[in-house]
């Protein structure tokens, strides 16, 4: 019976949003807002990609909240699962070929993850897309040896000093230039890799917090304790 | 017979998406498959965000060697589903410690199940009976006992 009322609503809710696809625009996007920061950004910010511009300048405040959101998020995770004992058993280690693809791929995805970061500003990328693949290079050796100590405590002091670095650079250009989160600096020549101001650095304290916090927190699900019943 | 344009086979999809995540949702009853569904009707969403910025012809909003193009789409939705991804992703590995939590203190992960574990749980820690009506469906199966406390 439930099921039959679940199929329902759903047939329901499906059959207005097709119609609803019927009555849509394609390639036609109003753009009030987007037209106006298209035309005015390239000299306002100085960053060769826009959409970084837009995160980390006209909506900077935004991007601290979605932060808080990800600092809330990892550390409800290692609030949930704790710790693990001390001497609890763990997966043994994985094969020779996941092994050794790990410590080839560590030093590789840390230098993408690093690259895409500092380059957020110029090109597709940033600290969000960045930081996932720096996570992905501190997590790939726990999948591997999943005995490894993970060093939280090193973490958190990286997630720290980024958090705290984002909200210094904000409470800098609130005190130079007027406006929390303000970008300072001048704008140097675009397309260079030291242009935009402040927000290349805005971005590296982004993408080593999401880094940071997504590893600690993947590493917490990873070593959590499988209790098979 | 004309082909479909790329607009309405690129909303479908989006829509089909968002469909398929809340399908999921309200017909599953396993966790691990509805923090599955939720993933999906996040990707329909921001599919549907992105599909909201895009203009016909219009280049994405790069500035490549000083040439600004002609017309560059909205990154505006660019902007929001870019964080709103990396959100997300935070959130399931969030939604996933509290499954397993639930698994571990429960060894369940059947919402039936769980439902009836909890409620008498609940009636247990308030001290007052179990919730009972003439018109309650059969419930299959009471799930194990809990184990020691309930949190560590």
């Amino acid at each position: 019976m439930r099921s039959y009322v679940s199929l329902l609503f759903v047939a329901g809710l499906a059959f207005l949003l097709f119609v609803i696809t019927g009555q849509l625009e394609f390639g036609a996007a109003p753009m009030r807002v987007g037209q106006a920061i298209n035309q005015t950004s390239p000299a306002e910010v100085g960053a060769a990609n826009i959409v970084t511009s837009v995160v980390l300048g006209y909506r900077a405040l935004d991007t601290l909240g979605e932060l808080a959101i990800l600092f809330t998020a990892a550390t409800a995770g290692g609030l949930m699962l704790g710790r693990p004992r001390a001497g609890a058993a763990h997966d043994p280690d994985a094969g020779f070929i996941l092994r050794t693809a790990s410590d080839l791929l560590f030093p590789l995805l840390l230098v993408v993850g690093l690259f895409i970061i500092v380059h957020g500003h110029l090109t597709p990328g940033g600290g969000f897309q960045g930081g996932v693949i720096l996570a992905a290079a501190f997590f790939l050796p726990l999948l591997a040896r999943p005995g490894t100590h993970f060093n939280h405590a090193v973490f958190s002091v990286f997630e720290g000093l980024a958090g705290a670095a984002f909200i210094v650079i904000g409470l800098l250009g609130l005190v130079y230039g007027g406006e929390f989160l303000a970008p300072l600096l001048g704008q140097g020549e675009m397309g260079s890799l030291l242009s935009a101001g402040t927000l290349p650095l805005l971005y590296i304290a982004v993408g080593l917090k999401v880094g940071t916090e997504l590893a600690g927190l993947m590493a917490h699900i990873a070593a959590y304790e499988a209790v098979d019943s | 017979m004309t082909p479909p344009d790329l607009g309405a086979i690129l909303f479908s999809g989006a829509f089909g998406l968002v469909v398929i995540g809340i399908l999921g949702i309200v017909m599953s009853t396993h966790l691990v498959r509805i923090v599955l569904s939720i993933v999906l009707l996040e990707t329909g969403a921001n599919l549907l965000l992105m599909l909201s910025g895009y203009r016909a012809g219009a280049a994405a909003p790069i500035i490549i060697d000083g040439v600004i193009p002609a017309a560059m789409v909205d990154p505006v939705p660019q902007a929001l589903v870019l964080t709103a991804i990396v959100i997300g992703v935070a959130v399931q590995a969030f939604m996933m410690t509290l499954v397993l939590r639930l698994r571990s203190v429960y060894g369940t992960l059947d919402i039936r199940e769980l439902r009836t574990c909890l409620e008498r749980d609940i009636a247990q820690e308030a001290g007052i009976g179990l919730p009972t009506s003439d018109n309650l469906p059969e419930t299959p199966g009471v799930g194990p006992v809990r184990t020691q406390g309930g949190d560590a």
